[in-house]
């Protein structure tokens, strides 16, 4: 006979409007039996009482709908960002707050090395905060001149290497000319590496392997763990390669008793032509576990605003920047639009300049003319800088958008000072017209780009606060109610999943976060800070464990 | 001594895997290293695949192929390291790809020279697609980055399109050689000795140029007349169907004046093949094993001359 187990919770938001709050949730088989009063859940028969969550705050389990595998596979280097942040395992990893402070964490690591050829990598270097002072090769032949070293940006797009490896790698030469390898004085590379063409070259020689990024079983167990300790039980990875091997691997850690999250993988557009795309898609499928969810789709449209390779529309970069890149050819996003749509396939585009966002509605409504279908899910990813008439396009394509809020926070200041300028800045991640215009909405932190945590994400779209601390855009702030449904709810409708998690009521899956404290009672001001107790998943519970 | 490698560039639908067929097709003992984007977009004939091992396809005489996905540099490293050695390296560019970052990369790689970016373009669509919204910037900046244009699909068209296409062309890239064929007609030999500039002791001046279509003889004729009148030059460009006399040809373009450089490549009536230069008003002539793709073509000639003043020649 199975057993029911009822918690008992200081107060459960259940986000279900016909009966938002609750003191007990009953779990059977891991899902939810009820939410209601113990009386009420006492009327399902013979039960246990779990008491350990009662001074806690139960949500719906957070759900991360976009971020990506690499989140984990991190931080088994050695971290060097500004702000001090726990890893998988809950040991803190200090700030640097100095370009030695940096250097002196990378010596640590190879001191603590056995052997004399394992690389030193670091990640997460943020030098935005130590002005003019740059990274060369020399600082980091000081860490090691025998061994590999290697620091990866918080951006992800510049890595810098030691001497060693430009010498690996055959790019310690005079006539290296090109816009990724600035010089120093004696005409050699300095071992910035800027951007992918720089970068990718050398990951070889760093043991930065793809596959290692993609997602090994270590980088999948700590993803989980990451996903655990920000009260995340269902997260999305935009996008994997997904080969028969790497979906082996998600299938069998993801299968293990104690995997912490339900993991969402979409499956890229890169490298495959849309036909072959939908028809893996569809293969995917029937592979399908409760724990691993497969047989969608992403699509990148243009590049990054920051990196200047997003479409924009007229007028252009407020620094006059040349325009950015296309990613995927309209051509090929129609095709795969159509096929994915007569396929039943879910598709997800990323785009971040508006011009982007047109093409991809442009490609949209021919599609849903050729194959019309009501329900089809189709999001657009980060969709930064949408206006309200593309929101009211959106609308009427029935698309909904999972937003970058957290940008505000990490990048606002840039963009209103560099990139798209103070007015544009300022509707970026437009939340509230979103709502107001009725499309779906969900919002991310697009993990290790930003670090996941649904609510400090929540936080941006509630404050959009800088990281000089001014707000961007007011009038676009949502309340906190709407940003909790954002990260539950909305981001499970934005996975077609909202009939099985996203809110806690019967028949569900018993996925919860646990807080410390209630976000409907805390300020909003204060929604980042609040303590996460850990999540149960299926009705089994991880707490958040400290090293 | 490095290794020649050539860029192939161009939209969705350009033509651009027909060309690396008929590369491969027409290799002739070269061992090409053909690098793609990815395979999805890969359509290489069946027949030339002999076997695959991840990333890498083995090809018929000795040719591979290579998807790079999002790390060309590091592909473009293995071919150059790759033995037995690479002859000819091909890169057949995604159709968003910018010629020119992908020259960038090549440049980076110790081992490789870049021999030419070439620009593949739909003659039915391309004029077109160079006023899209979305994709218009980016087939502008494909044909200006190109050292050579083959204009595909000509047989698709009508000769008033074309025409307009060459003039619209000649217009936009007014030094170029634009080559146009059908089905990329073009052997490798041809392809290499087309993307190769003439040796042109005076810097040119702006051989501004090319042109329309009209039928002369047995021979496909392409001349646009007035392509704007700040030219200076206009151009005309033939597809030879019957064997010329290589010294009689000479005579014929240096007896015109007007003609300020020609560039050919055509049979004499005893097969033997020949390759034409005409920088000024000298030719020269050097016999070559040179193929030209479809047995069909007997020659190809573009000529540049002074607005104007294009001569009638009798070519067949």
């Amino acid at each position: 006979m199975t057993t029911t187990r009822i918690f008992a919770a200081k107060r459960i938001l259940t986000m279900n409007p016909a009966r938002p709050e609750a003191t007990h949730v009953a779990v059977r088989d891991g899902r939810i039996l009820g939410v209601g009063s113990l009386d009420e859940l006492r009327g399902w028969g013979p039960s246990e009482l779990d008491e350990t969550l009662a001074d806690k705050v139960l949500m719906p389990g957070l759900i991360e709908a976009h971020a990506h595998m690499m989140a984990g596979s991190l931080w088994r280097f050695v971290y060097t960002g500004y702000f001090d942040q726990a890893g998988p395992d809950g040991r803190v990893w200090p700030g640097c707050r100095s370009l030695p402070e940096v250097m002196a964490a990378l010596r640590k690591a190879a001191a603590e090395m056995s052997d004399a050829s394992t690389p030193v990598i670091g990640w997460g270097f943020d030098p935005i905060y130590f002005g003019e002072q740059r990274c060369s090769r020399h600082d980091l032949d000081q860490v090691s001149s025998t061994r590999p070293v290697a620091l990866l940006h918080a951006s992800g797009h510049i890595l810098n290497c030691n001497t060693l490896v430009l010498q690996r790698a055959d790019f310690l030469r005079a006539d290296v000319n090109h816009p990724g390898f600035p010089l120093g004085a004696d005409g050699l590379p300095t071992g910035e590496l800027r951007g992918p063409e720089a970068m990718m070259p050398v990951f070889a020689h760093v043991g930065l392997g793809r596959e290692l990024l993609g997602g090994d079983e270590v980088g999948i167990r700590a993803f989980g763990r990451i996903c655990n300790r920000a009260g995340v039980t269902t997260v999305a990875d935009l996008a994997a390669t997904l080969g028969d091997g790497e979906v082996d691997n998600l299938l069998r850690v993801t299968g293990e008793a104690d995997y912490p999250a339900r993991v969402v993988s979409f499956l890229r557009l890169i490298g495959l032509s849309p036909k072959d795309a939908v028809a893996r898609a569809v293969a995917l499928r029937e592979k399908d576990s409760e724990r691993l969810r497969l047989g969608r789709i992403k699509i990148v449209a243009d590049g990054s605003i920051q990196g200047f390779t997003a479409r924009l529309r007229w007028p252009g970069y407020y620094n006059g920047a040349p325009q950015g890149l296309w990613y995927t050819a309209p051509e090929a996003v129609r095709e795969c639009f159509e096929l994915a749509l007569k396929n039943g396939v879910q598709v997800h585009t990323h785009t971040n300049g508006d011009e982007a966002t047109d093409m991809v509605l442009d490609c949209m409504q021919q599609a849903l003319k050729t194959q019309p279908s009501p329900d089809h899910r189709f999001f657009l990813q980060h969709c930064q800088l949408a206006d309200a008439a593309q929101f009211r396009r959106i609308k009427a394509l029935n698309m909904g958008v999972n937003l970058f809020s957290n940008h505000i926070y990490y990048w606002g200041e840039q963009h209103a000072a560099v990139t798209v300028g103070p007015e544009r800045a300022e509707r970026m991640n437009a939340c509230r017209t979103a709502l107001n215009t009725g499309v779906p909405l969900a919002i991310h932190s697009d993990a290790p780009i930003t670090p996941m945590g649904p609510l400090f994400t929540a936080w941006c779209a509630v404050n959009r606060l800088s990281s000089t601390g001014r707000v961007l855009g007011e009038s676009e702030c949502i309340s906190v109610a709407q940003a909790l449904h954002a990260i539950t709810l909305g981001a499970a409708w934005s996975l077609g999943l909202d009939g099985e998690i996203g809110s806690i009521e019967c028949g569900k899956r018993a996925d919860f976060c646990v807080l410390d404290a209630d976000p409907l009672e805390v300020a909003p001001q204060a929604l980042k800070d609040i303590g996460i107790w850990g999540t149960v998943l299926g009705g089994k519970v991880f707490e958040v464990t400290s090293a | 001594m490095s290794i020649p490698t050539l860029i192939i560039g161009g939209y969705l639908g350009a033509g651009k895997t027909s060309l690396v067929n008929q590369m491969l097709r027409s290799a002739n003992g070269l061992r090409i290293a053909v690098l793609v984007n990815d395979f999805g977009d890969l359509n290489i004939d069946a027949d030339l695949i002999q076997g695959q091992d991840g990333d890498l396809l083995s090809l018929a005489g000795g040719c591979v192929c290579c998807s790079f996905g999002s790390d060309l540099v590091a592909a473009l490293m293995q071919m150059a390291a790759r033995q037995p050695r690479v002859d000819l390296v091909l890169i057949e560019t995604s159709g968003v790809a910018v010629p020119g970052a992908v020259a960038r990369s090549v440049r980076l790689v110790a081992g490789l020279r870049l021999q030419a970016i070439v620009g593949l373009l739909d003659a039915e669509t391309c004029q077109a697609r160079s006023q899209d919204r979305y994709v218009g910037d980016l087939i502008l900046q494909q044909l200006h980055e190109a050292d050579v244009l083959l204009l595909n699909k000509v047989d698709l068209v009508s000769e008033a399109a074309l025409a307009a296409c060459l003039q619209w062309l000649a217009s936009v890239r007014p030094t170029a050689w634009v080559w146009p064929c059908q089905q990329a007609d073009f052997s490798l030999e041809f392809l290499l000795e087309a993307a190769r500039p003439i040796p042109d002791p005076v810097a040119d001046p702006a051989a501004d140029a090319l042109a329309t279509l009209d039928h002369w003889g047995g021979g496909e004729r392409y001349r646009v007349p007035g392509a704007g009148h700040e030219a200076a030059f206009e151009s005309a460009a033939w597809t030879l169907s019957a064997a010329q006399d290589p010294q009689q040809l000479c005579r014929t373009l240096e007896g015109q004046p007007s003609i300020v450089r020609a560039k050919g490549y055509f049979k004499d009536a005893a097969g033997r093949q020949w390759l034409l230069h005409k920088v000024g008003q000298r030719c020269e002539l050097r016999e070559s094993s040179l193929a030209l793709g479809s047995d069909a073509v007997a020659g190809r000639l573009v000529v540049i001359a002074l607005r104007g003043q294009m001569p009638q020649l009798m070519l067949a």
